[in-house]
């Protein structure tokens, strides 16, 4: 008998005022009972329209009446043939735009928390199965990966276990991707995205850290090496700024600088040496998923109060629903329809010597209306004329966009690349202008999201290893 | 981890190490830097590439101590192993064409200046080299510099060594006398580096100068690093550390510098009482 409750079994989370100061994950996870409840939602459609709404199409039903049926390891074997991160996925996908924005269940009343129960599975696995991963057959192959994002991790777990030798590159200290610099603590806790590399460890992957593609080793280099295919996972890391005045002072950061201090490096705990500013009053710019976490990791940090300062309306604000409402509670004030101007700094015109000299002091707005629908059916704001203002802040994110390093593609001829600096591939295989290079995630899409990078990294690994058992 | 082979003290604030990092090594050219870290909590801090062995596959860095960071850097010796080590990083010196050059170097900065020095002194350009210290017993590579040189000029602000002055007044005195420089390269403190290029501007010699904002990745994905040249915003870590000295907001740049400070100041005393601890 189906449970026919209209809403969703509520996600248990740390309470609002209590998370605000702490860096441990919002969000703890249904109980066994819990899920039991919410998989009961769950109808086992026929035509499991739920499917078609994730990017790489996990089995949700089936997966769900394994959930049913208490036999949770089944669960997750059904939801790893489709996607290698579950842990991480059923935490940050945007599930309210795919799998669940097409379950029968919200036409009237709310979704199956699907994503709630693919992190469910996920973490009990992660927690209970001790059975040690097979190590494959080699076939004597052997396959580069740059970057250790979940588009890297994927393409290199998913050849390892077909036997190929893989050495995955990263530039950074740490292998993770945005998973560990980007997205923090309180929302996707670092030892899940560890284990993930532990296991492709243990699969006999090496992961060299320290390593710059395209400065301490070239792709061509790759090649000579012995390796017979390259994937380039490189993400998007290049920061973009306004270009308003005042950017280059104190205070101001890109928040993938911000975030890879707080996170990457650690500088909200007393024992790193890496420091931040803890600012009191802060603005981020910006409506995505980068903003949200820029402005609960500055309240975590001591702020007294963070502004997120976004240019449209609520509804087209780009963020995961869930972010945005748990920023909310913990009393983030979202100002819409503003746009930043400048960013005001200290002068003292007496002594050049304060040290009070070029830190933030505030951020001048203008207030925006929405305008008629542009070509992409979004409408797009317009000024308010005479209505700037100044906010009271010591301290600026901005968090606007990121675009593909060009790295790679400066320092490896014949690797084509689109107007906004993606890697052009070929849609189904991922291959690039170049012979045995493959690329995917946000290196080719632009910033995107974890799943179309893993699902990238599966696509191309698949092509990789119809390229390289057909070369024998 | 990456493994010191060879430790020397240059001057009692100056050390010079030898890394074991055979692919960093392999590919390093004078201006580039790398990015360590000492240990597990450690902060990454760039320093620039100040020789290598490909044979070896050894890097020679060479550094200041200055912070927290440096410090702990500082404590280890020959045998230990430092945690990270990236690189090399940044674009390498444009050496291509130049036939007489004049390199002004500043204190630590001079061990930035040095490969460059090399380099250019081996593709047979004439090299004429002005480097400034404090004083007598802050003075480094002497012998690095006579070697690589056509002319040296030592300047002491104190007049303990060499000449008493600061280096832009022999830089002046050269042109005046007729010297036709292709370029003057520029690497010290920022405040040397703006009076240089304050200094050749009125000639209109091309003055490159080394540009040492706080950094973090290395790699262009912060954007931490960021100056203000010719009016564009520039990544000194990709699209840089050298630039025309002409063109670059340094008073933009020292305020940026300072950022830290009074958290820099903590976390040094803090280092150094843990030294003191030990010693005990
Ligand atoms: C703060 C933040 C929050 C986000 N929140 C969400 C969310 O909630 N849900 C969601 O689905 N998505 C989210 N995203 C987006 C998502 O994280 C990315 O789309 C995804 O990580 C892209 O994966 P990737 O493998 O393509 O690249 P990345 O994760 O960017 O990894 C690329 C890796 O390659 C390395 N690299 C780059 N250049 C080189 C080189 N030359 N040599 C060697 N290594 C190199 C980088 O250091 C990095 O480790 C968020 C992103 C950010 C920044
Ligand atoms: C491209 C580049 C090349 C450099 N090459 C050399 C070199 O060859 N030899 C040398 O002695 N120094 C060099 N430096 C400077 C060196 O990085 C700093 O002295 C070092 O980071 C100080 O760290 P600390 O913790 O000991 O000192 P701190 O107390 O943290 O800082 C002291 C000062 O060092 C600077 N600094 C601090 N952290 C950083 C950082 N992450 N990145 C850059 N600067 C920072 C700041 O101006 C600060 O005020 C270089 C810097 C850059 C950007
Ligand atoms: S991977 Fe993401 S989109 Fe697909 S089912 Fe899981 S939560 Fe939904
Ligand atoms: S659409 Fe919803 S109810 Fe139907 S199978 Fe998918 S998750 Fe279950
Ligand atoms: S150090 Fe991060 S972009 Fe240059």
């Amino acid at each position: 008998m189906p449970n026919m409750s209209l809403k969703k079994n509520p996600m248990p989370v740390q309470d609002p005022v209590e998370r605000g100061r702490n860096f441990n994950e919002v969000a703890l996870g249904y109980d066994e009972a819990t899920a039991l409840d919410e998989a009961a939602r769950c109808l086992n459609c026929k035509n499991m329209p739920c499917v078609s709404g994730c990017p790489v199409n996990v089995y949700i039903p089936e997966f769900i009446a394994k959930v049913r049926e208490l036999d949770f390891e089944g669960a997750y074997q059904v939801i790893n043939k489709s996607s290698s991160l579950p842990a991480v996925c059923g935490r940050v996908c945007p599930q309210e735009t795919q799998c669940e924005s097409k379950c029968v269940r919200g036409i009237k009343g709310e979704a199956v928390g699907i994503g709630r129960l693919e992190r469910f599975v996920a973490d009990w696995h992660n927690e209970h199965s001790t059975k040690a991963p097979e190590i494959p057959q080699a076939n004597g192959h052997r396959v580069a990966i740059v970057g250790s994002g979940p588009s890297g991790l994927t393409c290199a777990g998913d050849l390892a276990k077909l036997g190929y030798k893989v050495t995955v590159y990263e530039a950074l200290h740490l292998a993770g991707g945005v998973l560990v610099y980007g997205i923090p603590e309180f929302r996707l806790p670092k030892s899940i995205v560890q284990k993930e590399v532990d296991t492709l460890k243990a699969l006999g992957v090496d992961v060299e850290t320290n390593v710059v593609i395209g400065k301490t080793l070239t792709v061509d280099e790759l090649f000579e090496m012995g390796y017979e295919a390259v994937f380039i996972g490189s993400g998007a890391g290049l920061p973009r700024f306004m270009g308003i005045p005042g950017e280059s002072l104190k205070g101001v950061y890109s928040a993938n600088e911000f975030l890879t201090r707080s996170n990457l490096m650690k500088a909200y705990r007393d024992d790193s040496s890496t420091p931040i500013m803890h600012a009191k009053r802060v603005a981020v710019v910006g409506g995505g998923n980068v903003a949200m976490d820029a402005a609960r990791t500055a309240l975590r940090m001591g702020a007294e109060k963070v502004y997120i300062v976004y240019r449209r309306s609520l509804e087209e604000l780009p963020a995961r629903k869930e972010e945005v409402e748990h920023a909310m509670e913990e009393g983030i004030e979202f100002r819409l329809l503003n746009n930043p101007k400048r960013i005001l700094g200290f002068e003292n015109p007496d002594d050049r010597r304060d040290p009070r000299n070029g830190f933030v002091t505030g951020m001048e707005c203008v207030k925006m209306e929405l305008g008629e629908p542009d070509a992409s059916g979004r409408r797009s704001p317009v000024e308010v004329p005479d209505s700037e203002f100044v906010l009271d802040v010591d301290c600026v994110i901005i968090a606007i966009g990121t675009s593909p390093n060009p790295l790679i593609k400066s320092t490896t001829d014949g690797l084509e690349v689109n107007r906004k600096g993606g890697i052009v591939v070929e849609e189904a295989t991922g291959l690039t202008s170049r012979e045995g290079v493959y690329a995917g995630g946000d290196a080719v899409t632009g910033a995107a999201t974890v799943i179309l990078a893993m699902g990238a990294g599966k696509t191309a690994a698949k092509a990789i290893d119809e390229y390289l058992s057909g070369k024998q | 981890m990456y493994k010191i082979i060879s430790k020397r003290e240059l001057n009692p604030t100056v050390t010079m190490m030898d890394i074991e990092a055979p692919l960093v090594a392999k590919k390093a050219q004078p201006g580039q830097f790398i990015i360590l870290r000492v240990d597990e909590n450690g902060e990454r801090i760039p320093l620039t590439v100040a020789g290598c062995d490909s044979e070896k596959g050894t890097v020679k860095i060479i550094f200041q101590i200055v912070g927290a960071s440096t410090e702990l850097l500082n404590h280890k010796n020959e045998g230990d192993y430092i945690q990270d080590f990236v690189g090399p990083l940044g674009r390498a010196t444009h050496t291509d064409g130049l036939k007489k050059v004049a390199i002004v170097g500043g204190g630590v900065g001079c061990a930035i200046a040095l490969p460059v020095a090399q380099k250019l002194h081996e593709l047979g350009c004439e090299v004429h080299s002005i480097i400034g210290f404090r004083s007598k017993d802050l003075l480094i590579l002497e012998d690095e510099f006579k070697a690589a040189s056509d002319k040296l000029v030592i300047m002491t602000d104190d007049g303990s060594y060499g000449e008493k002055g600061v280096v832009t007044e022999p830089l002046k005195r050269l042109i005046e006398s007729g010297e036709q420089y292709d370029e003057v390269i520029a690497i010290g403190p920022l405040i040397m580096m703006k009076f240089v290029t304050l200094t050749t501007k009125p000639y209109n010699i091309k003055t490159i100068v080394s540009m040492n904002p706080i950094m973090i990745d290395g790699t262009g994905m912060c954007g931490g690093c960021r100056l203000t040249v010719g009016g564009k915003t520039k990544f000194a870590c990709v699209d840089g550390p050298e630039f025309d000295g002409f063109e670059v907001d340094f008073d933009e740049a020292m305020s940026r510098g300072a950022m830290y400070r009074p958290f820099e100041q903590e976390q040094r005393e803090h280092v150094c009482n843990l030294f003191k601890k030990e010693v005990k």
